[in-house]
């Protein structure tokens, strides 16, 4: 009686089921060790939290970066083909066809290191030494001006670097469109047909295609 | 991307196009459709299968669907992306029935490629401003309480290549990038109650064991109330695409956040802005600001048939199908229109209606032959209703790429062909 009655109880609190644990019994999880919590823990924050020690320059980052990155980015972060264009775009954001590069639309310049640590070059990940993020980072702010060829980023000075579009962002608004009961009787006067989807002729197993720049 | 303009050309190349649009084995059956197939005569000769036996219960240890469904497949758009690594197909919505999507035609994104993981060797991390951080093996997470829970995960950018115009000729490419399947797993809440929080834990990060190492943030409300952390798809292990063998699922959010192959949960006291909350998935306005952590997808709807894939073989009675869903909780309601959005009648919905999950709906329809310009509008319990793209544009301008869940239109011409369009 009183077992199905605690079963019950279990059941009404849900996740408040686990029971004490008996003496070798085997657990769920273990606690890691900090030498391994730091194999994983790659991330950084706009504070700088997570920035590791190390440093570069553009200088040092522009042969690093034609060796590890130009492939795909460009010699000058101007993108080959349609891989990601890394910098230029300055004030387009407004533009019919914005640009949005690291430093034409980024917000923080510790997401550069971070994106760069973790995913980057595309197809070998994790290669990169610390050293030589900080180089890349440098030479891609360089690139547009936002830091000298000269300046050193490191893990004190990267935070404190203030990018271009750093106001560029609003807290989500939504819903952003007209509310209430909606209309379902001679909602409008006349249809007009504004595009047909045949005409552009970009869906696959048809023959045309888009520019790919 | 290009805008809509011009008319369609010339008549004969379209009913080629079309055919071929719907794939090859698709174009096929629908040729055969089309020679007189479909009549209802019961032929002479006995067919091969009601004589001869078929293959065995050994044959196929792992089924496939029929040999004549080979059309149903994911499909890519080539010219979207640099490279099929990082990239995404589409769900063959016009297909399929009912809400959950089965787990070969599931739609995928992946940034790094499709990791492979042993599931042995899987570990999930969770540390940061927790009491006591832990790791936990596969076969931890499995001992815990678990759910099974109906979900839909759509793609921020579902929709996004018509924001400037009717482009994409198919309602797989305009809508596909949306799935919904039944998961099994452990609330994340589960796992954080058997940690800890510090009292200062306000944001979470959650980081995939991929070659991308895709992170994202997500505020503390949302880990403790429906964050979902799944190892199970439709009865089955989740599928490699879909992060095999953990994922993190959180309901009616941009599936971006639902991150794949989880491998890390960090606990910390503020939004980490990675590259896939700044660079990507923040949504460009015409003053060039931009909208951050747009999470929620809000109530979006399409007819899956007819549909431009598939012609209309004629006038007559047939069901329109549809499908409707909001990241907000339930839909309450779906309407449709035949004249392009000047009346509006209620269709019913199917039974399931699940909150932040797909939900059906059909209409019985006479099709006249006359051209038509159809559409579905979804509305949900919180009073949201699907707005046009002209609404949209008016509050977003057309290079926000993201979130656009504007009322998609079809219109039938009086040869039954379909064709994506936009109206004002």
């Amino acid at each position: 009686m009183s077992r199905s009655r605690d079963l019950l109880l279990a059941i009404a609190l849900g996740t408040a089921l686990a029971v004490p644990s008996l003496a070798g019994e085997r657990p769920i999880g273990r606690v890691p060790t900090p030498e391994e919590i730091a194999r994983w823990d790659i991330d950084v924050r706009p504070d700088g939290q997570g920035l590791p020690p190390g440093r570069g320059t553009a200088s040092e980052g522009e042969e690093i970066y034609l060796a590890r990155c130009a492939s795909c980015h460009g010699e000058f972060g101007e993108a080959v083909g349609r891989w990601p264009q890394l910098v230029g775009g300055q004030n387009s954001l407004t533009w019919d066809e914005p640009i949005k590069t690291v430093t034409s639309y980024w917000p923080y310049a510790t997401t550069v290191f971070d994106y760069i640590k973790r995913a980057m070059p595309f197809g070998d990940a994790q290669s990169l030494s610390d050293d030589e993020i900080y180089a890349i980072t440098a030479f891609l702010l360089a690139s547009d001006g936002i830091i000298s060829q000269d300046f050193e980023v490191n893990a004190e000075t990267l935070p404190k670097i203030v990018m271009p579009n750093a106001q560029g962002f609003i807290d989500d608004p939504r819903p952003d469109v007209p509310a209430g009961e909606p209309c379902m009787t001679n909602c409008v006067a006349e249809v007009r047909i504004t595009g047909h989807a045949r005409a552009i002729g970009v869906t696959p197993d048809e023959k045309s295609r888009p520019a790919t720049d | 991307m290009k805008e809509a303009k011009g008319e369609p050309r010339g008549r004969a190349a379209l009913d080629r196009r079309t055919l071929l649009a719907a794939g090859g084995a698709a174009g096929a059956a629908l040729a055969g459709r089309v020679a007189g197939a479909s009549e209802a005569t019961i032929p002479e000769e006995l067919p091969d299968w009601s004589r001869y036996l078929g293959p065995g219960v050994d044959d196929e240890p792992y089924g496939k669907p029929s040999k004549y469904e080979a059309h149903v497949i994911r499909r890519n758009v080539e010219w979207l992306t640099a490279s099929t690594e990082s990239s995404i197909n589409f769900t063959p919505l016009p297909w399929l029935n009912g809400i959950i999507t089965p787990n070969g035609v599931f739609f995928e994104r992946h940034h790094g490629g499709r990791a492979e993981i042993d599931p042995a060797q899987h570990r999930l991390l969770i540390h940061g401003l927790v009491e006591k951080p832990l790791v936990f093996t596969m076969e931890d997470i499995k001992r815990l309480p678990c759910e099974d829970r109906i979900y839909f995960l759509e793609c921020a950018a579902n929709g996004g290549m018509e924001w400037r115009g009717a482009q994409l000729n198919g309602c797989q490419f305009v809508r596909g990038m949306i799935g919904c399947a039944q998961w099994t797993g452990v609330r994340l809440k589960t796992l954080l109650d058997r940690t800890g929080l510090k009292p200062n834990a306000k944001w979470v990060l959650a980081e995939g064991a991929d070659a991308s190492a895709l992170t994202r943030s997500f505020p503390i409300e949302k880990a403790l109330d429906d964050a979902f952390i799944a190892y199970g798809q439709n009865g089955e292990a989740l599928r490699p695409g879909q992060g095999y063998p953990l994922r993190l699922i959180l309901p009616g959010w941009e599936a971006n956040m639902s991150v794949k192959w989880l491998r890390r949960i960090e606990v910390g006291d503020a939004p980490w802005y990675t590259r896939w909350e700044t660079s990507k998935y923040t949504d460009l306005l015409p003053s060039g600001k931009a909208y951050k952590f747009t999470w929620v997808q809000e109530a979006n709807s399409v007819i899956t048939w007819p549909a431009p894939e598939i012609k209309i073989d004629g006038p007559g009675e047939y069901m329109i199908r549809g499908l409707a869903w909001s990241g907000r909780g339930r839909i309450v309601r779906v309407d449709l229109t035949f004249d392009g959005g000047k009346n509006w009648v209620t269709a019913p919905l199917q039974e399931p209606i699940l909150p932040k999950a797909l939900t059906r709906f059909y209409y019985p329809w006479r099709w006249d032959g006359s051209s038509t310009i159809l559409a579905s509008r979804a509305i949900d319990e919180t009073g949201y209703v699907q707005p046009t793209i002209v609404q949209l544009r008016n509050a977003r301008g057309r290079n926000s790429i993201y979130h656009n869940n504007a009322i998609i239109t079809w219109l039938v011409n009086s040869t039954g062909e379909v064709e994506n369009v936009q109206v004002a």
